[in-house]
């Protein structure tokens, strides 16, 4: 599946979804499910659900699942030149930007940006969910599990590995 | 008083966090950084992480580089992010052959469908929690679930929705303001 031309949509694609990534990683979700599965069709909506869950199973800042897209369409090759295009240059971007920190973040400017932004950021985030959510429900109960993962995180402050943890037993014993 | 950390001691902080990590490092960073070795006050690290948070990329990941360059410069900047992502690569490399070979298994898929399940109800839920904790005024609220429908409903591109929405809830955000100092 891996050539050159895969390779190189592959960094382009998230070189682009990088530089809109206001909110975080989860926040450009959706459009990583455009780049995978609609626009180029290299997984489908069960298999980017089950890399994102792979992700969310390991320790780590939740842009990694990132390399896991980059793994599926290129191997190992993929999943550093996916990685490196996603962070690489916001990396620098914020490097740059560093100064400006002590001058910025307290003025009254900044906080109205920032509470414009936030709840753009905090909806996409939600929309991620939802997609996921479309992805993995194969079944009642995996929709079951989702709702009630939900209510768990919201309602409660234990780790959110419990959820992990549960739907795994849940999918195991009756998704078969 | 901040205690200024050494190069090594930026490096195995941040592995620290990123190996510590599940379901996303945001919490375990400002756990270590601010609570367990003093690095920042909570005022200044919620100012870089503002900052991480409106500038793109993955908010942890910024915050590193600009908290490694606040104590070390280039180096720091290297070695914070170096810290958090090597781990949690190095694991994902061996989880990524363990699932080519077996995540397929009649044993394993349904597995991984029930972890998935629970993962995209956990990304909805720390979303409504988020949002319940930040308390926006009801006009923010319904930019943040027109960006909801629009992403997850409308299936619009993400610069479609970056590009309408953010001078909307900008402009809304500077209405409060000017209504609240008259």
């Amino acid at each position: 599946m891996s050539d050159d031309g895969d390779l190189s949509a592959l960094v382009w694609g998230f070189l682009g979804i990088s530089l809109l990534s206001v909110g975080g990683g989860v926040a450009a979700l959706p459009e990583m499910h455009r780049l995978m599965v609609e626009t180029h069709g290299w997984m489908d909506e069960l298999a980017f659900s089950k890399r994102y869950a792979l992700a969310q199973a390991a320790p780590g800042p939740n842009v990694m699942v990132v390399g896991l897209f980059g793994w599926h369409v290129a191997g190992i090759t993929g999943m550093f030149a996916a990685m490196l295009a996603m962070c690489g240059p916001t990396s620098i971007l914020a490097y740059g930007f560093c100064r400006l920190r002590g001058r910025l973040s307290g003025a009254l400017g900044m906080r109205v940006f920032e509470r414009g932004m936030v709840p753009i950021a905090v909806g996409l985030i939600a929309a991620s969910g939802l997609l996921l959510a479309q992805g993995a429900a194969e079944a009642p109960l995996a929709v079951a599990i989702s709702v009630g993962s939900t209510l768990f995180v919201w309602r409660s402050k234990r780790s959110p590995l419990w959820v992990l943890a549960a739907g795994a037993v849940l999918g195991a014993v009756f998704l078969r | 008083m901040d205690k200024v950390p050494g190069r090594i001691e930026l490096f195995l902080g941040y592995a620290k966090i990123g190996l510590l990590g599940f379901g996303g490092v945001g919490p375990w960073s400002r756990h270590v950084i601010v609570e367990e070795r003093k690095w920042l006050s909570e005022r200044d690290y919620a100012e870089v992480l503002g900052l991480g948070q409106i500038l793109p990329g993955p908010n942890v990941g910024n915050a590193s580089v600009m908290i490694g360059r606040r104590f070390h410069g280039l180096a720091g900047s290297l070695l914070a992010t170096s810290g958090l992502y090597i781990g949690p690569l190095c694991i994902l490399v061996i989880l990524s052959i363990l699932y080519e070979l077996y995540g397929t298994r009649p044993g394993v898929a349904p597995f991984m469908q029930g972890v998935a399940a629970a993962a995209a109800g956990m990304v909805i839920g720390t979303a409504i929690k988020m949002g319940q904790n930040l308390r926006p005024p009801p006009e923010l609220i319904l930019v943040g679930l027109l960006a909801v429908a629009g992403a997850a409903f409308l299936r619009l591109p993400l610069p479609l929705i970056v590009v309408v929405l953010a001078p909307l809830g900008i402009w809304l955000s500077l209405r409060r303001s000017w209504q609240r100092a008259p």
